[in-house]
């Protein structure tokens, strides 16, 4: 049972570790990669499968009971998470392997991109604080070399700035966990939602404070979301992919465990997290809207869409909360598809820039078409995943008579259909530009990005389950006790 | 004891933020370090009160000093160690690329605060120099992929 749970994080190391080893032959590093990660997704869907019937998979290091040893658990949140994390990670890796190019075939790109993958798996999986803070810092750390792999000027600049302020969060965790422990007396997520309910109001809500922003940092909500439409578009398209669709996740991610953990009912910040969200949506897209160049117009919809999934977080209701993680795992495949798609728009001519672009959709159908599939899913336009996502949200929100945030995400979603066709009529539309010397588009990344549109439309076929499931995860998530009695066995 | 550590926490986040705001990477380099010093001693201030005994030693009286804390600074010790390095590799590199490591400005956000207040000749300028800097950029990757 726990190897099932130590896998995710073990085999991608390990396989690291080969892929170094291996380092002079390409093909042996690209063979190594695919097969961990296909590995990896059979693995979370049984994970999937299990948490969801007999209820969260929980495994002890080291046979250490919790809360005294590494607790490693799998509800049903954390593994419909991994799994579309684990199966972005995969196609991504395809893409980059059809790409090619300098820093694809960089002899440390696939070692970095399993560590990366142990890292995001870790911070979904563990079920204590210190780990998580580990398991961020694995990642982060990965993410920073994958940035600036190419050492180019623009990825240095940029880097410093991701680099400092995810160094900062990072020192903000451990204070945070610091004073948590002093208070407290334990790091244990299950162990820590028992004994805070202990602690007098003023110090738990000051101390989950504190854990909201160290996270609000690392998932870019307003107003701590300035370093991301900064340093992602300089990376090169796949890296900026996976940034976009998992690193901000697992941000929200921890958002969403920390703050119904830690708080009980009643006194979680209601007001406070639904303010953060409409601002951060209606900021981000329109910060999207003053953008020229397709990769940072996406930038700024990350940080847009975050809002979505804060709202949901906010309602703290079932519906919303459902809602919010059926829009997570939406996100993570609709944008990494859009990253992809834009990708290949780049590959094809050469920039990214909306005013050199025009009539692609004669000279490269095929970007245009696994463009607009996930754009129009993004806007939230029926029958696209994007679609039943915000109107889960908004629903939720509507029952609970939260006027005011409903409508700034109506006005957000508007706005984001807007800058989307701004990029179809910029770059698919109009007249053919004289573009640069550009490349043909390799199969393999084609194939990739197809696969991960196929993903998106099979989450709008599957919403209906898929729903339920996530309902089914928010209702484990508010009730609270059953993540305690899954890890504790009290 | 327990008050000079917290005081002695306090002043190294107040001089390592102070760093931060520095334009200079290795400053910056310095501060963060002062910072994540101060947060492992906040993490040792939980471990207990002065004088406890670590292993040997504990009776009714006096209970022995919580081990964990050291254990999570250990580690947080070596991943801002790691980290550290890699930053004073990226200050380094940017020092063979600009000659300096101060934090640059960015070209595409400058254009956007310079549209409203700017005239146009100096927008276009502006507009070239991003262009030619864009293209600059591609040969150079065309060219490695060349090279290769």
């Amino acid at each position: 049972m726990s190897g099932l749970l130590a896998l995710p994080i073990a085999l991608p190391i390990g396989a690291a570790a080969v892929s170094i080893v291996v380092g002079r032959w390409r093909a042996a590093q690209r063979v190594i990669g695919v097969v961990t990660l296909v590995a990896l997704v059979a693995d979370a869907a049984v994970l999937l499968a299990r948490a969801d019937s007999d209820g969260a998979v929980v495994g002890q290091a080291g046979g250490w009971e919790a809360p005294f040893g590494i607790t490693l658990v799998a509800d049903r949140l954390s593994a419909v998470l991994l799994l579309a994390s684990l199966a972005t990670l995969l196609a991504v890796l395809v893409y980059a392997i059809g790409q090619g190019g300098v820093e694809r075939n960089h002899v440390g790109f696939h070692p970095v991109y399993l560590t990366l993958t142990a890292g995001v798996s870790a911070a979904f999986l563990t079920g204590d604080l210190f780990n998580m803070f580990v398991s961020f810092e694995v990642m982060l750390t990965s993410s920073y070399v994958l940035l600036t792999l190419g050492g180019r000027r623009d990825q240095v600049r940029t880097g410093m700035t991701y680099v400092v302020i995810s160094l900062v969060a990072s020192v903000l965790f451990l204070t945070a966990l610091g004073l948590i422990y002093s208070s407290a007396g334990t790091v244990n997520l299950a162990d820590l939602a028992t004994r805070f309910t202990q602690l007098p109001v003023g110090e738990r809500q000051a101390l989950a404070l504190l854990v909201l922003v160290v996270f609000g940092i690392k998932a870019a909500v307003f107003p701590l979301f300035f370093w991301l439409p900064d340093s992602y578009p300089t990376a090169p398209t796949a890296v900026t992919a996976v940034f976009a669709g998992l690193l901000t996740k697992v941000g929200v991610y921890a958002i969403i465990r920390t703050q119904t953990v830690l708080l009980p009912p009643g006194d979680r910040p209601q007001v406070l997290l639904l303010s953060v969200a409409a601002a951060t949506m209606l900021i981000g897209v329109l910060g999207a809207i003053a953008q020229n160049d397709i990769k940072r117009i996406l930038s700024f919809h990350i940080v847009s869409q975050i809002g979505y999934m804060v709202m949901g977080l906010g309602f703290f209701t079932v519906a919303g909360l459902g809602g919010a993680v059926f829009f997570v795992v939406h996100q993570i495949i609709t944008k990494t598809t859009l990253f992809l798609a834009g990708g290949l728009v780049e590959h094809r001519t050469g920039t990214g820039n909306l005013d050199r672009l025009g009539g692609l959709v004669r000279t490269a159908p095929a970007a245009a078409v696994l463009f607009l599939v996930p754009a129009l899913s993004l806007a939230g336009i029926p029958p696209f995943s994007g679609f039943i996502g915000k109107f889960a949200l908004i629903d939720a929100g509507l029952d609970d008579g939260w006027w005011g945030v409903v409508a700034v995400s109506l006005l957000a979603s508007l706005l984001t259909l807007f800058s989307m066709t701004k990029i179809w009529a910029g770059a698919f539309w109009g007249e053919a530009e004289p573009v640069g010397p550009g490349h043909r588009l390799p199969g393999l990344m084609v194939g990739a990005t197809a696969a991960l549109t196929a993903l998106g439309l099979a989450v709008a076929i599957f919403a209906g389950p898929l729903y339920a499931l996530s309902e089914r995860a928010a209702d484990d998530m508010l009730q609270g006790t059953v993540y305690v009695q899954a890890v504790l066995g009290r | 004891m327990t008050i000079v550590l917290a005081a002695a926490a306090a002043a190294l986040f107040g001089c390592g933020t102070f760093l931060l705001l520095q334009r200079q990477l290795t400053r910056v380099l310095v501060g963060l370090a002062l910072l994540s010093h101060g947060a492992n001693l906040v993490i040792i201030l939980a471990a207990g009160g002065r004088g406890a005994p670590t292993f040997v030693g504990g009776d009714e009286d006096r209970a022995l000093l919580d081990p964990l804390p050291q254990a999570f600074v250990l580690t947080a010790i070596v991943i801002t160690f790691g980290v550290t390095s890699f930053l004073l590799a990226l200050a380094y590199r940017s020092w063979l690329l600009t000659g300096d490591d101060e934090v640059q400005d960015d070209v595409e956000d400058r254009l956007i605060v310079t549209r409203w207040s700017v005239s146009e000749e100096l927008i276009d300028a502006e507009e070239a120099a991003l262009a030619a800097h864009a293209e600059d950029v591609a040969r150079r990757e065309m060219d490695e992929e060349a090279h290769r």
